[in-house]
């Protein structure tokens, strides 16, 4: 049988579908640890962005920061994150978080910079308080880049938490891990595919939320922001 | 075990006695990472002009073009390799195919915004003064595209520079297999090491990259 027969075989295998080792629990595990992550990631760096962009303040650092990240090897944050922490999801959750930050800040300062001026004054005049400003007016604006951001990270960190199965965590990425530690091509393949498919899924997936988010006069504009979003990729 | 907790209790971040003994390793991982790095920019930006001008020219390919290598972009790395290995092996081809791949999208993309920007006037003048349409390419349209050429350059060497570390968990050397040997013989210094040479071959390839954009185009400062 031809190899990828064998690796239909592989998963379509109902042996596959259960157990500590089948493919539901290391799909749950993986966007578990992938869900943390991105979630405490945006906690730090929405915010961080949006106020930075708001105030138009530490501007090169907003935009070097993903610069730098994009130098930092997901691979060694990984281990290093491993050997100072030991066994289990904090070190993982720690690194992947690490990972996720810089696009999200990136984006979210230049999405609230790129608020036309002439907005942010009728806002004022039209007697909005800051607060009431940012959230009803500039936010609205700036959704569609911030959200670009958003899945940046989020892909991002489905696909370095492919790389945890290497520091003894769980996920899709055992699959491949083990499957390359004793030569099983086919269980590799396997894993490979069913990793492809969740980054995909991720990718999609949020590209449908971020057109739910954006308010409809926005999205009638029709700006092509999804080229505009910070180019990310760690793994 | 417990000489082993002991062992690990006083593993300094960075051994320098083993680091001076193991220059000659470290350095040869470092070739290595170079030429992966290497490899993959040279031959992503072979495919990536033409592509890009052609992409400028038809609709229709260029959302062919941006549609696929942007699924294949979404993709991660370990999971590409593991695709190819059964086709393609434990080989150096195994490793450049994804990392030509991501560089494509990044450069195509920077491209068609280079090209996208030419204004119509440059254009019109150039059609003015009797410039066919090859030459009007070659010496008008992409040396104004350059600066975005360039960017993405930049962007796709730093990158590539992080991902080629993953190219160890496939046997193929470089800075990562310093990192596995941190990881599997529960020592920091290789990984240290390796993971400080990255970072820091990360930020000597793009100054470098970025003084080349300034000889190439000094009408254009690079950010």
């Amino acid at each position: 049988m031809d190899f990828l027969g064998l690796v239909w075989r592989w998963l379509a295998d109902p042996n596959h579908w259960q157990g500590s080792d089948g493919i539901p629990t290391r799909l749950v595990e993986h966007i578990h640890l992938s869900g943390e992550s991105v979630l405490i990631g945006a906690a730090i760096a929405l915010p961080a962005g949006i106020a930075l962009g708001h105030y138009g303040r530490f501007g090169a650092l907003a935009i070097n920061i993903s610069n730098a990240g994009r130098a930092v090897p997901s691979f060694g944050i990984l281990v290093i994150a491993f050997q100072v922490f030991g066994l289990g999801d904090l070190p993982i959750v720690l690194a992947l978080t690490a990972l996720a930050v810089p696009p999200m800040v990136t984006n979210s300062y230049v999405a609230l910079r790129e608020v036309d001026p002439d907005i942010r004054e009728a806002a004022r005049g039209m007697g909005y308080r800051e607060l009431a400003q940012v959230l009803r007016v500039e936010l609205p604006l700036a959704v569609p880049l911030i959200m670009a951001g958003v899945r940046t990270s989020a892909v991002q960190v489905v696909a370095t938490a492919t790389l945890a199965a290497l520091i003894a965590g769980g996920g899709l990425g055992r699959y491949i891990v083990d499957g390359l530690a004793t030569q099983d091509y086919v269980k590799t393949a396997a894993g490979a595919v069913l990793v492809a498919a969740l980054a995909l899924a991720t990718e999609l997936s949020l590209s449908g939320v971020q057109q739910l988010l954006v308010p409809r006069g926005i999205r009638l504009l029709n700006a092509p922001v999804a080229a505009r979003a910070t180019t990310f990729k760690v793994a | 075990m417990t000489a082993r907790v002991f062992l690990e209790s006083v593993d300094p971040w960075i051994n320098w006695d083993w680091l001076s003994t193991h220059i000659p390793l470290v350095l040869g991982a470092l070739g290595e990472h170079v030429e992966l790095t290497a490899i993959a920019l040279a031959t992503g930006l072979v495919i990536s002009v033409p592509l890009g001008v052609a992409a400028h020219r038809s609709g229709g390919l260029r959302l062919a073009v941006l549609g696929f290598f942007g699924a294949f972009y979404t993709i991660p790395s370990l999971a590409l390799f593991a695709l190819l290995i059964p086709f393609t092996h434990l080989s150096g081809t195994t490793a450049e195919i994804p990392l030509i791949g991501y560089n494509v999208l990044i450069l195509v993309r920077n491209v068609l915004v280079g090209l996208d920007a030419v204004p119509r006037d440059v254009l019109d003048a150039a059609d003015g003064m009797g410039y066919r349409p090859l030459p009007r390419l070659l010496r008008v349209e992409l040396p104004l595209a350059l600066p975005s050429i360039f960017a993405g350059l930049r962007v796709a060497t730093v990158s590539t520079i992080g991902i080629v570390t993953i190219t160890a968990l496939i046997g193929l050397g470089g800075l990562g297999s310093l990192i596995d040997k941190g990881l599997v013989e529960n020592f920091h210094t290789p990984l240290v090491v390796a993971t400080i040479l990255s970072i820091a071959l990360a930020l000597v390839a793009d100054l470098l990259v970025a003084g080349a954009q300034r000889v190439a185009v000094p009408w254009a400062r690079p950010v």
